[in-house]
């Protein structure tokens, strides 16, 4: 059996009484790409916001190697190598693409104390930001500042500030969402070769992406879990076919 | 720096060359009116850390200058000079410890919030000197004497010297002004760049962005104690006034003038300001009122404030008018 990772047990998320997530739960098994399939207002975006501390949950635990992170900050989990994207782009806009990932990078060598060093003198950090850059598909954008980016570049570069924190959890949030049918490929590309080095929790709406990259499949609707298990099980499945993917195509944002 | 920028020309030899030899032409009344400027331009690119860089609209800055303007009085023995290698260090410590304390509170507050629990920080110290006999109350405290640097017999630095008070005022001016640029294209400069960016994702990145706020808010008032212990030896007195919301609201409209997240523009500002509220208080008690005028016709045509003019005018005359080039 893989190792176990990342989990929520009974996790359940209130906003008055909208039950965005209800009793959920799910395991991330390292080496394995873990989809959250799910129509408009399931609470997929809330399950990881649940799982990364953006949100706090108003019932269940949450464990990451075994420990109850429940009550952790978010930046303290990320830290802990629980690193995501966001759907909605989420990045420093007035900064160029290769700072915005030296930044995330220095998240993890801070040397806050060494004010007298330059920041972008320290060659691991270049190194890490570089490699994440080349990774996301943007090493021809390195110098462009972000925010005259196209908007499926600022996708991949959400996903490249991820990478440079070198996180051993990925928690992406519709990383395909808006993003080129070439650079959909290369980032499908991309998540097949880091799955066997990470725990991955995968939401999207691109079908024919889950399918061709997931290992378990979790279907949400409502903010409760329908069916979870291999992609033939929910591909056959009658409940899933019947609550979501018969339900017409609702793949816009 | 994050942002990519083209060069400009470097004007700072030529200013710093200026200053340098002001003394030599000036009158006792310039001399004193050019060390006050260079004084306020610490203080403001002390506030210009939080404001500019980190993106912390702080409304209570005068109270780190205050107490560490107080500190020389309290620190100096009466009636004798004051150790300068004590009293110095001691008014900076001053303020970087008042601004750590209050930091520790207000830094969880944002936004609106947080201009105002800085400003009613700052003016519960105020009532504190104001209203306690602890720096002489209402009517404030003298300093006798001026501190000095002295080994054995000899003085080598004497503040009480009008000529050496003004190059002691330039040389911390420029030890103050290469510190924060050194500081900012450091680690901490950069994390405190991406707070004001965009403080979710820093976060969310995992870095421990109240640490890194208090890191910024304890160094702003640190040297804004450089500024008050300077504002305190030139008029050899302190009153609760320094620590009033008015100080804190000047300096505040000094790096707005100048332009925010510069450096270089909170220089010019407080250099703006300092003169124009002279040259408005010759001509009428009204000053404040033709003050207003300039402030608001400066941030409405020049939103980057003054030290934008230059490159603004070069965009006019090269782009043709694009306002916002
Ligand atoms: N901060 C919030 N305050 C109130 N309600 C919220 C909040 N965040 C989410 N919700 C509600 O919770 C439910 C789940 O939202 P969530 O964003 O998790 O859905 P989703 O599955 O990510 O949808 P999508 O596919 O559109 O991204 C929705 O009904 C939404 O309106
Ligand atoms: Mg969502």
């Amino acid at each position: 059996m893989a190792e176990l990772v990342l989990s929520a047990r009974g996790m359940s998320r209130r906003f008055g009484g909208l039950y965005a997530n209800r009793d959920v739960s799910l395991d991330m098994h390292k080496g394995m790409l873990h989809a959250v399939l799910g129509p408009n207002g399931a609470g997929k975006s809330t399950l990881i916001n649940l799982l990364s501390g953006d949100l706090p949950p108003s019932a269940g635990q949450i464990l990451y190697r075994g420990e109850d992170i429940s009550g952790w900050s978010p930046d303290k989990r990320s830290r802990a190598g629980i690193g995501r994207s966001y759907q909605r782009t989420n990045i420093f806009p007035a900064f160029t693409v290769f700072e915005n990932c030296r930044l995330a990078a220095q998240s993890r060598a801070p040397r806050a104390l060494r004010i007298f060093s330059k920041a972008i003198s320290f060659a691991d950090l270049r190194d890490a930001a570089d490699r994440a850059i080349a990774q996301a598909g943007l090493a021809e954008r390195r110098d462009v500042v972000a925010a005259t980016l196209s908007h499926g570049e600022q996708r991949q570069l959400e996903i490249a500030m991820v990478l440079a924190t070198s996180p051993s959890v990925l928690l992406l949030d519709e990383p395909l969402a808006g993003m080129g049918p070439e650079e959909s490929q290369s980032m499908v590309a991309l998540l097949k070769k880091l799955t066997p080095d990470h725990a991955i929790l995968l939401v999207e709406h691109d079908m024919d992406a889950v399918f061709a990259v997931a290992d378990v499949i979790t279907v949400m609707v409502a903010g409760q879990v329908l069916e979870s298990g291999p992609p033939d099980q929910i591909r056959d499945s009658v409940a899933v076919q019947e609550a979501y993917l018969g339900d017409g195509e609702s793949d816009d944002e | 720096m994050p942002l990519a920028r083209k060069k400009s020309r470097n004007y700072l030899p030529l200013v710093l060359l200026m200053l340098a030899l002001f003394p030599i032409f000036g009158s006792s009344y310039y001399n004193e009116l050019i060390g006050k400027i260079m004084i306020m331009a610490i203080f403001a690119m002390s506030l210009d850390l939080l404001v500019g860089f980190t993106g912390l609209v702080s409304f209570g800055h005068a109270a780190f200058f205050g107490v560490a303007a107080y500190s020389v009085v309290l620190l100096s023995p009466k009636y004798d000079p004051g150790n300068l290698l004590l009293v110095l260090p001691g008014a900076v410590l001053t303020g970087a410890a008042v601004a750590f304390v209050v930091g520790l509170f207000v830094l969880r507050t944002k936004g609106i919030y947080f201009i105002m629990v800085t400003l009613a920080f700052a003016q519960m110290i105020y009532f504190v000197f104001h209203d306690t006999p602890l720096g002489g109350g209402s009517d404030g405290a003298f300093l006798n004497v001026k501190p000095e640097l002295r080994i054995g017999e000899k003085v080598l630095l004497d503040l009480n010297e009008p000529m050496q008070f003004y190059y002691i005022v330039l040389v911390l001016l420029v030890v103050a002004y290469v510190f924060l640029r050194v500081l900012l294209r450091s680690p901490l400069g950069h994390a405190l760049a991406g707070i004001r960016s965009n403080e979710h994702r820093m976060l969310s990145l995992g870095f421990p962005v109240f640490l890194y706020k208090l890191a910024g808010f304890v160094t702003a008032g640190g040297l804004a104690g450089l500024a008050g212990f300077l504002s305190a030896c030139q008029y050899g007195f302190v009153t609760p006034e320094i620590l009033s919301w008015h100080q804190s609201g000047n300096v505040l409209l000094m790096v707005i003038l100048g332009g925010m997240g510069t450096l270089n523009g909170a220089a010019i500002g407080a250099f703006a300001f300092v003169v124009l509220q002279e040259v408005f208080s010759a001509l009428t008690k009204h000053w404040q009122l033709l003050m207003g005028v300039v402030i608001v016709t400066v941030v409405m045509v020049l939103p980057g404030g003054l030290s934008s003019l230059p490159q603004r005018l070069k965009g006019l005359l090269i782009g043709g008018g694009n306002r916002n080039g």
